[in-house]
């Protein structure tokens, strides 16, 4: 089974978030990055139907030079080859733009089955594989938290609302959207690190992707981006630890009455 | 010719349920800033009942998509069922409550249009004859405006509670409702649905609880989970946590809180280095007091917090237990 996933890299969770200068996005420099959480359990996902069912894993990513390490890391951990869509035309991509080029480097790819997370931490448009699934015109099924494998098929188990589940059958080829906690993810090894120095790690254009400017063209545009005015009731309690400690058992006795 | 406004309404189990509504109370809304008209439209094998309650909210047409190979929601069936319906009504905004259900199948419509769903947002405004919608990014840290580009249609998706079910308008007189055979093939759709169902029983049962303390990534790792339990002993509070603590098996699931996990309403609920993500707000923001205990004095948790504490919970629990064993015996 050959199997592509889509990795995209994102600001650390901890990074304190400044804006930029045209206040459209966040500063990009001093943050730190990391793979965006669910599609690190999608890489695991891909690696464990490889090892039980033979194939390849191919990773992909989307974005500036930084987001090679995204790619070494995957390689690190077992994906087989790498591809990084790479060109001044395909930075700063809406939803739809990034869907395009992503589903493009797929048809070449030819997989049987793509795998992305469900949401980005960052732009969280939460959509990028279903976007991928209907310009690919393959079947796709989202929030996924088991995969079954057959021969043409898969099952796969769906999260619903409310701590509910289903399954679905799927044939392939397909995409799925893979939700946190389906696996637990392995970590590099040093064997892994030190064979991902020879692994193919491909950089591809837009024009490698036989893609015309106008399918990246924006259909949205960000116009500012600001951190959200409080309106919580919130009293904030201050001091040492010690003095917190002492007024929050207080006003948890006397005003919220709860002890 | 007044623009239109089609708003889907989902049918939860047979019913229109809050997410329904909302979407139609954020239609009516769009409608009212942009001078449009708001149809609905509702798909399903049967759905003509749903189509007739929609008609009695303030809307030009009730729109019923019925197939009986919509019996089971799929996300190729509903995008073949609608994509004609919006050729036909070039709607300038397609409005969903951003459920599970749209997550699924919105970005895809969206996509037979080359557009992208503006999702889960949290309002919009008017500027000129622009609409500029306002979206939660890098996990509600931040919101973004963002404008539609090109031409119509925009999808749009508005998140839970942004509009409120209560603010629908109602109308005296029923809107028409038209039934509209969906001409679907059974070839469209490939995938196939099994029931819904529920994992095994919980053993806990959460949503009881008078007193939860809970537990998010920042406690580090599953040895200082015990300081957490510690404060969850002197205040005979049950334990909780965010998703992360749960996948990464830190906890098992049925002490999850949120929207894929339990929800809760305490009388008392302690967050500790939880960052409150939308999703997990849902899941708890009903409890009575709420104490957020979180070194980022921007977190979320704290615009539904009743009492917030900046600080390292590493520093703030451990003299927080001390006190109130004091005040236990004192
Ligand atoms: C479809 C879907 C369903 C989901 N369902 C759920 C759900 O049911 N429940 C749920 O919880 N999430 C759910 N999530 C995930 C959710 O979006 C968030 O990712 C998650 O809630 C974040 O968990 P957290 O707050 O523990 O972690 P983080 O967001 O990483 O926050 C950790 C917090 O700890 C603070 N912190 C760090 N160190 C310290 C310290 N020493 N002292 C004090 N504070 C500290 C940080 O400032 C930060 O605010 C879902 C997501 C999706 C997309
Ligand atoms: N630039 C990108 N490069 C690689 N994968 C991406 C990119 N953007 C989105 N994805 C994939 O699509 C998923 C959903 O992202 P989004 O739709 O942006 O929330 C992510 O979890 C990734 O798997």
């Amino acid at each position: 089974m050959k199997i592509f996933v889509c990795l995209k890299q994102v600001p650390a969770r901890d990074a304190a978030l400044r804006l930029n200068a045209e206040a459209n996005w966040v500063r990009e420099t001093d943050l730190s990055f990391e793979i965006n959480e669910p599609d690190v359990y999608a890489l695991e996902e891909g690696l464990r139907l490889k090892e039980k069912h033979g194939g390849e894993v191919v990773v992909a990513t989307l974005g500036p030079e930084r987001a090679t390490q995204a790619l070494k890391e995957a390689l690190a951990k077992g994906a087989d080859r790498a591809l990084h869509l790479s060109d001044p035309a395909l930075q700063n991509l809406d939803a739809y733009a990034t869907a395009r080029a992503l589903a493009a480097a797929v048809q070449q790819e030819k997989p049987d089955l793509a795998l992305t997370g469900l949401q980005a931490d960052d732009d969280g448009f939460g959509q990028t594989g279903v976007l991928m699934a209907e310009i690919l015109d393959w079947p796709h099924s989202t929030i996924i938290m088991e995969i079954q494998a057959g021969e043409k098929t898969l099952k796969v188990k769906r999260e619903l609302e409310g701590g509910y589940f289903q399954w679905i059958e799927v044939p392939l080829p397909a995409i799925l959207t893979i939700q946190s906690g389906i696996n637990k993810p392995r970590y590099a090894t040093l064997k892994g690190i030190l064979a991902a120095k020879n692994k193919p790690l491909q950089k591809l254009s837009l024009k490698d992707l036989g893609l015309p400017a106008e399918a990246v063209s924006p259909r949205q545009r960000i116009s500012k981006v600001y951190v959200p005015q409080k309106s919580g009731r919130v009293e904030f309690l201050e001091g040492t630890a010690r003095e917190v400690a002492r007024s929050l058992v207080e006003k948890l006795r006397n005003e919220a009455r709860v002890m | 010719m007044a623009d239109r406004i089609l708003v889907v309404a989902e049918d939860q189990e047979g019913r229109l349920a809050r997410a329904a509504w909302e979407a139609v109370a954020a239609g009516q809304s769009i409608a009212r800033a942009f001078g449009a008209a708001v149809v609905t439209a509702v798909a399903g094998a049967n759905v003509a009942s749903l189509a007739n309650e929609l008609a009695g909210a303030e809307i030009s047409e009730s729109l019923a998509l019925t197939s009986p190979l919509l019996e089971d929601y799929t996300a190729e069936g509903f995008t073949a069922a609608l994509a004609p319906v919006i050729e036909r009504q070039r709607p300038r905004f397609v409005v969903f409550s951003h459920t599970y259900q749209t997550r699924d199948f919105a970005p895809r419509l969206a996509a037979r249009f080359s557009k992208a769903l503006i999702g889960d947002c949290l309002g919009y405004r008017r500027e000129g004859d622009r609409a500029i919608f306002v979206r939660p990014v890098f996990q509600g840290k931040l919101l973004a405006d963002t404008e539609p580009l090109g031409d119509p249609p925009c999808f749009v998706s508005f998140q839970a509670g942004t509009f409120r079910e209560d603010s629908v308008r109602r109308s005296a007189q029923p809107a028409p409702v038209t039934a509209i055979a969906a001409s679907l093939s059974s070839e469209a759709i490939r995938t196939h649905p099994g029931e819904r169902f529920r994992e095994a029983k919980q053993t806990v049962d959460l949503t009881q609880a008078d007193i939860i303390v809970a537990v998010g990534r920042g406690i580090k790792s599953p040895e200082n989970l015990e300081l957490a339990k510690k404060l969850a002993e002197v205040l005979n509070a049950e334990l909780g946590a965010s998703r992360p603590i749960c996948d990464s098996g830190w906890l098992p699931m049925d002490r999850q809180i949120g929207s894929s996990g339990q929800t809760v309403a305490p009388r008392l609920y302690v967050a500790l280095g939880i960052s409150g993500a939308i999703q997990h707000q849902v899941g708890m923001k009903g409890s009575r007091t709420i104490v957020a205990i979180n070194k980022d004095n921007e977190a979320p948790i704290f615009e539904i917090a009743t009492y917030g504490i900046v600080g390292d919970l590493f520093e703030v629990v451990p003299a927080l237990i001390e006190e109130i064993k004091k005040a236990k015996t004192r």
